[in-house]
Order: C-alpha cells, then sequence, then structure tokens
C-alpha cells in the first residue's frame, strides 16, 4: 500500500484531501452548533450553477463556483436579518434555483458532459497540481482565519446575546463565518463533489459532538475523523476501484454511526 | 439601608429613552441615573419595558429617542464592555448539546477579545475566584448542559465577574427558582455589593423580591413610574397600586 503513495496523482489527491478535511471539520463543528448545517447543501448547489457558468463562459468554473458560493452566502445571511426570512427557507430557494440555473446553462452550453458530472460527483483521484496549491492555500486562509476569531466565535455560538453584550460584533462576524463555509463548501467539492460535499462537511463533526466533552476534544476529534474519512476513502477507492466521494462520505457515516452508539451504550 | 451618596460617581445615564416595536412605545421617556454601589431593582409588569431597557442599556438596541450614557461615554463611544456585566433570563438559550465545561464557559468572558488561545495563569484565577464568588467551584469540569437551571444561571454569573465587571445586570436572575435558592442568591449579590463594591442592577416583575437587600427601585410601565430609595417606594402609591393589581408576591420573613 505505500506504493501507492509513490503514484503522483495519488500524493495530490492526498494532499488536496487532507488539507480540505480539516477546513471542512472546523466549518462543521460552527455550523452544527449554529443549526446551520443545511447551508452547505445550499452553498453546494449554488457552486453548481457557477461551474456550469463557468464552463459556460470558458472561465475557471471553480473561481465562478467560489465567486457565486460567497455572493449566495451573503445574500442568505443578508435576508435572514433584513427580510425575517428564515434560514431553511432561504436555503431551500437558492439550492433550487442555483441548481436550475446550473441545469440551464449547462443545456445551453452542451456542457452535460464528462467536465460536467466531474464536478458533481468529485474527480479527486484526478486533481491537477495547480488545484492542489490553490486548495491548500485557501484552506490556510480558512484555517488561519478561524483560529484567529476561535474564541469570539464560540462565545457567539453559544451565546448570542451575551457575546453582542460584551462587545464582540457578532454580525460583522456572522458575515465572516458566512464567508468561510462558502470557500470551504468550494473547496470540498473538489474532493467529494457537488452533491456530498455537504456530507463532508456535516458528518464528521457531527461523529466528533457525540462524545466531546469539551469545545476543543470537539474540534481535534472531528478533524481527526474528517482526515482519516478522506484519507481512507480514497485508499479504498484506489484498492478496489470505487468512486473516491462515496467512499469517504459512507466512511465518515461509519465513524458517526460507531459513535453515536457509543455514546447511547455510555448514557 | 442608605449608602453614602458623596462616594458614589455616576455609572449610567438613562436620558429620555423611548423605544418602539412597531406597535407602539413600549419605552417612553425613560430618565434616570444608576450609581456606583447601587443595588437598584427594576420593577414593573410583564411587557413595561425592562428588559427593553437593559437592552438598550447593553448596546443590544437603539432607542428612537433620547440616549444612553456609560461612564461619561454614549454607547457608541463605550468600548469598555468587560466593566458590564451581563446576565440574560434563564429562557433565552443555553444548547444542552454544546460541548462545554463551566470553566470554559466562565473562561469564554475572558477570551473572547483575545486571539489566540493561552490563558495566563491570572486569568485562571479569576476564574477560579469567579466561581468560588458563586459557589460553583467544584462543577467546574461539569458540562453546563448537565446542570440545573439555577446552577447555570449561577455560572453565568460567573462568566460576567471574571471580568471583574463594576456592574452586573441580572435579567429576572431568581423566576421559577424556590425560595431558599432565592434566598441565597440575593445573600450571595448582596455579598458582591457590600465587599465588592459592585453596583446590581436586576429585574424583576415579582414586586415583593424587592427585599432587604435592594437600596433603589425603578419603577417601569411604560413610562417610568418611581425612581428612588427602596424604603420609600415601600411607603409609596405607586407600591399600594402595584399590590392592589394583584402583582406577584414573593415574601421573605427574617
Amino acid at each position: 500500500m505505500e506504493a501507492l503513495f509513490l503514484y503522483g496523482f495519488f500524493q495530490r489527491a492526498f494532499l488536496a484531501g487532507f488539507f480540505i478535511a480539516i477546513a471542512c471539520a472546523l466549518l462543521g463543528i460552527f455550523l452544527i452548533l449554529r443549526r446551520d448545517a443545511m447551508i452547505g447543501h445550499g452553498l453546494a448547489h449554488v457552486a453548481f450553477a457557477g461551474v456550469a457558468l463557468g464552463l459556460f463562459l470558458n472561465v475557471m468554473p471553480l473561481a465562478m463556483a467560489l465567486f457565486m458560493a460567497v455572493v449566495a452566502s451573503w445574500i442568505i445571511m443578508k435576508l435572514k436579518v433584513k427580510a425575517g426570512l428564515h434560514g431553511d427557507t432561504a436555503i431551500a430557494i437558492f439550492s433550487s434555483v442555483g441548481f436550475a440555473l446550473g441545469i440551464l446553462l449547462a443545456t445551453l452550453s452542451q456542457s452535460f458532459n464528462v467536465d460536467l458530472f466531474s464536478y458533481l460527483f468529485g474527480e479527486i483521484l484526478a486533481i491537477e497540481t495547480s488545484e492542489v496549491v490553490f486548495s491548500i492555500v485557501l484552506t490556510f486562509v480558512v484555517v488561519l482565519l478561524v483560529v484567529v476569531n476561535y474564541h469570539k466565535f464560540m462565545y457567539m455560538t453559544f451565546d448570542r446575546e451575551s457575546a453582542k453584550a460584551s462587545g464582540i460584533k457578532v454580525d460583522r462576524l456572522d458575515g465572516l463565518l458566512t464567508v468561510l463555509t462558502a470557500v470551504t463548501v468550494v473547496l470540498g467539492m473538489k474532493v467529494v463533489g457537488i452533491l456530498l460535499v455537504s456530507a463532508l462537511v456535516v458528518i464528521p463533526a457531527a461523529a466528533g459532538l457525540q462524545v466531546a466533552s469539551s469545545f476543543k476534544q470537539a474540534i481535534v476529534l472531528s478533524t481527526c475523523i474528517s482526515i482519516t474519512s478522506v484519507v481512507l476513502g480514497l485508499v479504498l477507492a484506489f484498492l478496489l476501484d470505487l468512486p473516491a466521494s462515496s467512499s469517504i462520505v459512507l466512511l465518515s457515516f461509519l465513524a458517526f454511526g460507531i459513535l453515536f452508539v457509543f455514546r447511547r451504550a455510555r448514557g | 439601608m442608605d449608602f453614602v451618596a458623596a462616594e458614589q460617581e455616576l455609572l449610567i445615564e438613562i436620558q429620555k429613552v423611548t423605544y418602539s416595536y412597531g406597535y407602539g412605545d413600549v419605552l417612553k421617556d425613560v430618565s434616570f441615573p444608576i450609581n456606583s454601589k447601587d443595588f437598584l431593582a427594576i420593577i414593573g409588569p410583564n411587557g413595561s419595558g425592562k428588559t427593553t431597557l437593559l437592552k438598550i442599556i447593553l448596546g443590544l438596541l437603539k432607542p428612537r429617542l433620547g440616549k444612553v450614557k456609560i461612564m461619561g461615554k454614549t454607547i457608541e463611544e463605550f468600548a469598555d464592555w468587560k466593566k458590564i456585566g451581563y446576565v440574560p433570563q434563564k429562557a433565552t438559550h443555553i444548547d444542552s448539546l454544546f460541548p462545554v465545561s463551566v470553566k470554559e464557559v466562565v473562561a469564554m468572558g475572558i477570551q473572547s477579545s483575545r486571539r489566540f488561545q493561552r490563558r495566563t495563569r491570572e486569568e485562571d484565577s479569576c476564574i477560579s475566584r469567579a466561581l468560588q464568588q458563586v459557589g460553583m467551584e467544584e462543577y467546574k469540569s461539569r458540562r453546563i448542559g448537565n446542570l440545573s437551571a439555577g446552577q447555570q444561571q449561577r455560572v453565568f454569573i460567573a462568566r460576567a465577574l471574571a471580568n471583574h465587571p463594576k456592574i452586573l445586570m441580572l435579567d429576572e436572575p431568581t423566576t421559577g427558582v424556590d425560595a431558599q435558592t432565592q434566598e441565597h442568591f440575593y445573600d450571595m449579590l448582596h455579598r458582591l455589593n457590600r465587599e465588592e463594591g459592585i453596583t446590581i442592577v436586576l429585574i424583576t416583575h415579582e414586586v415583593g423580591i424587592i427585599n432587604k437587600h435592594v437600596a433603589q427601585v425603578a419603577c417601569l410601565n411604560q413610562t417610568l413610574v418611581y425612581h428612588g430609595s427602596h424604603d420609600e417606594f415601600c411607603r409609596s402609591d405607586e407600591f399600594k397600586r402595584m399590590l392592589a393589581d394583584g402583582h406577584h408576591l414573593v415574601s421573605h420573613h427574617h
């Protein structure tokens, strides 16, 4: 199996997957505790429209996806605040409109082909070096911004009103978290595809939260589960000729199942 | 129970504050001062604007008219929010699934202004001391979700105390709590007020709670109906009217 790491494609997949897994777990913890777990789903569908637009205009699809996801996340947040639209309603709307737009653009540009499918289902094993670099840099930015604002994020997630009363600019930080989520979703898209990226963001974090007794523990555990699922998923995908995206997600679900049962058994 | 006025400084000035929620004014032209070392109860019937006023003081809401000054600065200018400890109403919030210990909750108040992880030893001792002040030291490693409501409330007070606040503002801190716990609770607040010089401002709709510890009373019912000493309030017409209206009475036998 060590020989696997001699292959260039596997090295690239491993590197990108490793780092993206960290970003996903980190954001996932906050999203779940903020009761915002579905936003990854919504943003992924918007990202799909971005990818289709990118293919249509012959502009780097990943960049278009990033742009549209960030814009959509911002609008969803503003709708929640200004129009009092519930988060899940806004997500439902954006998610379906995003996908509809993507289908329209894909049909118009006749790009319902391998390219689009690789974005939908993920093709981490075919990731290029430039994309690996892009992913790692972006992950560093995401992780750095979360670490720097860690205590503020934790406080406002736990008790928003008291956090605000203590001087924390919760609205501004909401915006930051929203944008970071959009970025992480687009990153995750590279690993498991648009259709499953929400799972990569949510499941490892949910698994970690089953048994963690402190916030730090939750983060460490979720990150380990995320990384393990990705790496093991990649290995299995290659060795057994399975799709990487579903292997990764199913493994993370297995971890969740085990920890869920463990928690129930512990009482 | 009269504090010497000369030792006191003006901490908070509420000036002609008016606030509406869209269906009408919930606060109208409310003005009164809060001085250091006050032990003030803001009372009034449900819907009288007490919590709204508190939120305006804390900068969580903006008044339609009027303004609030904290330690001489307007809300926009004021930045030393740690000096004001806020203990929100019990009904709000806490997610029992949130994986966080009592100690971590208290630490949140201190750490949130800093970027990176490590707590200093001094901060750790602030946290311990705050927990001791509220009698929750032995629970410091317990998950917050596993405590009773009264215990959680005390942890939130510790969180506010860890920053050595000048004022502690509590919103309905003892609603739904049994009489004995209430007793201990007010004894604790009294200690903080007398021994540490912390100004206490608490909101309650229970008229009878304004017991032997409360020194000042502000009675709200959209407008400021009364502001002054507790003793005088008990002799006043407003108090008699509130009793006659059947406002909730909690008696304290000493």
